[in-house]
């Protein structure tokens, strides 16, 4: 017996195609899967608990879930509300809550699976040797720990059998592999590992892994030797290139990709043309971990920001802008040492310039710096550990701004065109990533709080 | 020629918060030999387009997808104060510029 699954989109909040979905559901899925996060959106999300996307858009998309899936067909939802942390796993929670209410469904049993990592676990497995650095990782020990604001473990496929164990009608798990929502009940019934993680792996994202990406669902049929996936939609076709690319996409290894109980290894994976819209796949191989390894992700508050807007357009200012911004930041670095000195030390606050139309996108790696633009836009932030300092400096930033002397003119000048008035936006906190290393724990479970609740009308 | 009259789509992404991916990808199969075959994309001359060390850099030849990648380490972590690209979107002008010797007449 094929296992049968849909992914109603590449992220809840993103927009199910209804058409498309039913068409899906017409074909009798085991199961039904999204994501609803990832760690793209920043470490804002994280840190402040609350999601990228509008709460209507969550709401639109899991009322269809809800609603369209019939019972007995198993609804699983990863990384609830972006960041997968428990707040964001309650606000979803509560979507779930309105939908059933408004809409006087069944009672509708969920298993809740909540991601987030207490400070007193990570510091005993830091301890005991248990947490190890990835690539590029950042510095990381007890204080590290204590500074965080939020650190949540992506969980792998071994929660989600627990929780589809327990009968449920929605599994809503907080950070969570993408692909694990798709391999975890395959894997139950018995697919090969390769087929079950890197069918996951294609449809995660959506029709992101068609020829041209369209509004559409994506289906899939698993057997112990393939996996069809067949994109459903008007005018959506997967060929063997557009699947086979679609795993380079975020990664940044395309044929090895690490998962808590081993790694996908797409070596060898074969893709055909199936029909004129489906690509076969084959050959997916899976290596399983020596060790069983938890990632991390995790964000501590940095501090406040207060933003200025503004232009130039002096070409005499443009062609010498290095040294006028750079004698500006020190004016202004010379005035709040005097002024908030007793308040701030010189390591506590920063200033970080954006030259939109020099290199503010690619910073030192533009390779264009030596074409002067006829305008240069600054966005200029000011940060400091609370937002009444941040603020005070981009007062004190406004002066210097304006009115810096450059040698061409003789007289005060007005050599920053401001956006605003007031000039400053507030921007409230800001969250630095802290932690990308991985855990590993005694047991696949011990990281991971599995509740079942049932919601009534 | 450039590359980005041979490709079907140059893109770069972030791969994780402090890892930065680029994709070089064709729709055609000749155009993708003829890149291959020019040598032009290897890790050194990648290495110093994105200013990175040819040590920090993956590179991958991917034949089943049409595709090259390059992985490097972010200069700085996603929403860093100093980094402009949350994203990573926007960092793969450079590539589009490489030169690639004329694709012969058929």
């Amino acid at each position: 017996m094929p296992v049968k699954f849909l992914c109603s989109s590449g992220a809840v909040g993103s927009g199910i195609d209804l058409p498309s979905f039913r068409e899906g559901l017409a074909r009798g899925p085991d199961f039904v899967a999204s994501d609803a996060g990832t760690i793209d959106a920043g470490p804002y999300h994280l840190g402040a608990g609350n999601g990228a996307y509008a709460y209507e858009a969550i709401r639109h998309d899991l009322d269809i879930l809800l609603s369209e899936v019939p019972r007995g067909t198993p609804i699983l939802i990863g990384s609830a509300d972006t960041a997968g942390g428990d707040p964001h796993v309650e606000r979803t929670l509560d979507v779930v809550r309105d939908v059933v209410s408004t809409r006087k469904l069944d009672p509708l049993r969920v298993a809740v699976i909540r991601a987030e990592q207490s400070k007193d676990y990570l510091k005993k497995m830091l301890r005991e040797g248990r947490i190890r650095p990835l690539e590029n990782a950042p510095h990381f020990d007890e204080d590290t720990i204590e500074r965080s604001t939020r650190i949540v473990g992506m969980m792998g496929a071994e929660p989600l059998q627990e929780a589809l164990g327990h009968n449920v009608d929605l599994v809503l798990a907080g950070r969570c592999s993408d692909s694990a929502l798709f391999a975890a009940l395959p894997i139950k019934r018995g697919i090969p590992e390769g087929l079950a993680w890197h069918a996951g792996k294609v449809v995660e994202c959506g029709t992101l892994t068609c020829e041209t990406y369209r509004r559409g669902t994506m289906y899939g049929e698993l057997t112990q030797d393939h996996a069809i996936i067949t994109p459903l939609g008007r005018d959506l076709r997967c060929t063997p290139q557009s699947v086979a690319s679609h795993s380079l996409y975020e990664n940044g290894d395309p044929y090895l990709h690490r998962e808590c109980s081993g790694t996908l290894d797409l070596t060898h994976a074969r893709f055909t043309q199936h029909d004129p819209v489906s690509v076969k796949i084959s050959g997916s191989g899976y290596i399983p971990a020596d060790q069983y390894s938890v990632k991390l992700e995790g964000v501590e508050l940095a501090g406040y920001q207060t933003v200025i807007v503004g232009g130039i357009r002096d070409p005499f200012i443009i062609r010498q802008f290095d040294r006028w911004i750079g004698e500006v930041k020190a004016e202004i670095t010379e005035r709040v040492g005097k002024l908030l000195g007793n308040r701030l030390a010189a390591s506590d606050w920063r200033i970080d310039v954006h030259a939109y139309g020099r290199n503010a996108v690619m910073g030192g790696r533009e390779p264009k710096l030596e074409e002067p633009p006829h305008e240069i836009g600054l966005v200029v932030c000011l940060s400091a550990p609370t937002q009444e300092l941040a603020t005070k400096i981009a007062e004190l930033s406004r002066q210097p701004l304006l009115h810096h002397p450059i040698p061409e003119w003789s007289g005060s000048i007005t050599g920053f065109a401001c956006l605003f008035n007031r000039a400053y936006i507030e921007r409230g906190p800001y969250w630095r990533f802290c932690v990308h290393h991985v855990v590993l724990p005694h047991d696949p479970m011990e990281m991971f709080r599995l509740d079942v609740v049932t919601l009534s009308a | 020629m450039k590359l980005h009259e041979l490709t079907s789509l140059i893109r770069s992404k972030n791969a994780g918060p402090f890892s930065l991916t680029f994709d070089i990808m064709f729709s055609d199969a000749r155009a993708y030999e003829h890149v291959k075959a020019s040598g032009a994309l290897n890790p050194a001359a990648l290495a110093s387009l994105l200013h990175c060390s040819p040590n920090q850099i993956q590179f991958f030849v991917c034949d089943n997808a049409l595709a090259f990648k390059a992985t490097i380490p972010r200069a700085l972590p996603a929403g860093d104060p100093a980094d402009g690209d949350l994203h990573g979107g926007q960092q793969f002008a450079p590539l589009m510029e490489i030169d690639i010797p004329d694709l012969p007449v058929k």
